[in-house]
């Protein structure tokens, strides 16, 4: 795989001699070998999917939720640790809270990011933190309409039409690209991801997952929830079927 | 006398009205002392921003002081985001120095700009600290002496020049009753391009009801024909 660092990689604070912080890279392997997240821009929102493995029979569905609303309307999913994805979205929430109390409007979903991901970046600054180990996708509808951020645990943000992070990211992305998403409703997004997340899912590797999905979008009046009941139904059985559909050939 | 050493008050008339779109502000020009005006010359209306700008009344040295602070403010606000400000946003950072500091601070404030989200906006932050979002705003003493003319001349879908005449016609209206207002009529007119300062020096006002017409020199008193002899 990917060289070891032999003495470079033990604190965040140290360089290569190549120029590369190995303790961010591990934190982002921490990103890599965790459930597939995806985020898709559609012509009218924003959808976010999430694969979420389900580690013991016992767990309720629809506990271990991966999906957080940052603020009305925008919504993160998380990747990677768990709890620290738990932080980065309350970090999320405060800042969003405390824009609009000092602004008097929604945070802007551009200065939502920028804030989210100062903050990841933050902690591979100092010897006493750790790097996050988790990336999220943010999506959010405001003023100047749906966008769609990513944050990785180095803390760089970018803007995108369709982002996957994750196990399956590298299948995903292809499937994403060639989705036409310029033209396609969040309707018909939720259908197309929900096929992309089940074509990535390895069966034999993983374990069984759960469905999460979101939207933010004019359907649903540019407040991010879930993605309705009724919807996620049809989008499962869609995916189910393309998947049956991909075997029998 | 309390005359030199009061504060100085800008007794003041302000006036943000929109219009088509765009938004006009208007002031007069007089910052008085207790009796004595201070400067006759006065400009009420301070930029804040390229796109938004402030009408001040009450007390000049607070109202000044919470202008510099926004402004400051918002300039940072705006290297942060990378666009022009609002002008919910810079109506709200006034709000939030007007009201943590309302037991200090005696200044009335109208706010107007224009952005390319909502368009030409008025917002009044009254003593207290309330933001109210309004269709038109008065403010400082003299604009009590229009409430009944801007309710019954204001009209929605004005012209900038039916609305620069109405504001200047209240504000010339005020200064003939306030003792607090006077001096010229400045407004400022903000729309998606430009920005445009407009001075009506006290001789181009209309005149109202028993004020006396501008005299340059009392020589012209005096080489004008003696009146009548009173005849017992």
């Amino acid at each position: 795989m990917s060289s070891i660092g032999t003495g470079y990689d033990l604190s965040v604070t140290t360089f290569s001699p190549d120029g590369r912080v190995f303790q961010i890279e591990y934190a982002a392997k921490a990103v890599d070998n965790s459930g597939t997240v995806v985020g898709i821009k559609c012509k009218d929102g924003i959808v976010i999917v999430i694969e979420k493995l389900i580690a013991s029979k016992m767990m309720l569905p629809g506990s271990n939720r991966r999906i957080h609303s940052v603020h009305r309307h925008s919504g993160m999913g998380v990747a990677g640790l768990a709890a620290d994805g738990r932080q980065i979205v309350a970090r999320a929430k405060s800042e969003a809270h405390n824009y609009e109390n000092t602004y008097g409007e929604p945070i802007p979903i551009k200065e939502l990011a920028d804030r989210v991901a100062s903050y990841v970046h933050l902690c591979t600054l100092y010897w006493w933190l750790r790097p996050f180990g988790s990336g999220v996708i943010l999506g959010g509808y405001d003023r100047d309409g749906p966008q769609l951020y990513m944050v990785e645990p180095s803390g760089v943000s970018y803007r995108y039409f369709g982002a996957a992070i994750g196990k399956g990211r590298q299948a995903a992305k292809t499937e994403i690209e060639k989705l036409k998403l310029s033209e396609m409703t969040c309707r018909q997004g939720v259908i197309e991801v929900a096929k992309i997340i089940y074509g990535v899912h390895d069966e034999a590797k993983d374990k069984t997952f759960e469905l999460e999905m979101s939207w933010v979008c004019d359907e649903s009046n540019r407040q991010h929830q879930k993605v309705p009941e009724a919807l996620l139904e049809e989008a499962k059985e869609a995916a189910k079927t393309a998947l049956e559909e991909m075997d029998a050939d | 006398m309390n005359d030199i050493n009061s504060p100085h008050s800008m007794g003041t008339t302000i006036i943000g009205v929109p219009y088509a779109g765009d938004v006009i502000l208007g002031a007069d020009s007089r910052t008085s002392t207790g009796l004595y005006a201070a400067n006759r010359d006065s400009d009420k209306i301070t930029q804040l921003t390229d796109n938004v700008y402030l009408c001040r009344s009450g007390s000049a040295a607070d109202s000044q002081i919470v202008s510099d602070y926004v402004r400051h403010f918002l300039h940072q606000h705006m290297m942060q985001l990378g666009q022009p400000a609002t002008v919910k946003v810079a109506a709200n950072l006034i709000r939030l120095l007007s009201y943590s500091n309302k037991n200090m601070l005696q200044t009335g404030l109208i706010v107007g700009g224009w952005d390319k989200y909502e368009g030409g906006k008025i917002y009044g932050i009254p003593l207290g600290g309330t933001i109210v979002e309004q269709p038109f705003a008065i403010g400082g003493s003299g604009s009590t002496y229009f409430y009944g003319f801007f309710d019954q001349e204001w009209k929605d879908g004005m012209t900038k020049d039916e609305a620069e005449k109405l504001v200047v016609k209240a504000v010339s209206l005020a200064i003939a009753r306030d003792g607090a207002s006077g001096g010229v009529v400045r407004t400022v007119i903000i729309n998606s391009e430009d920005v445009t300062r407009n001075f009506y020096p006290g001789d181009t006002l209309p005149l109202w009801h028993e004020e006396l017409a501008p005299q340059n020199s009392l020589l012209d008193i005096l080489s004008s024909a003696s009146p009548e002899p009173m005849v017992s």
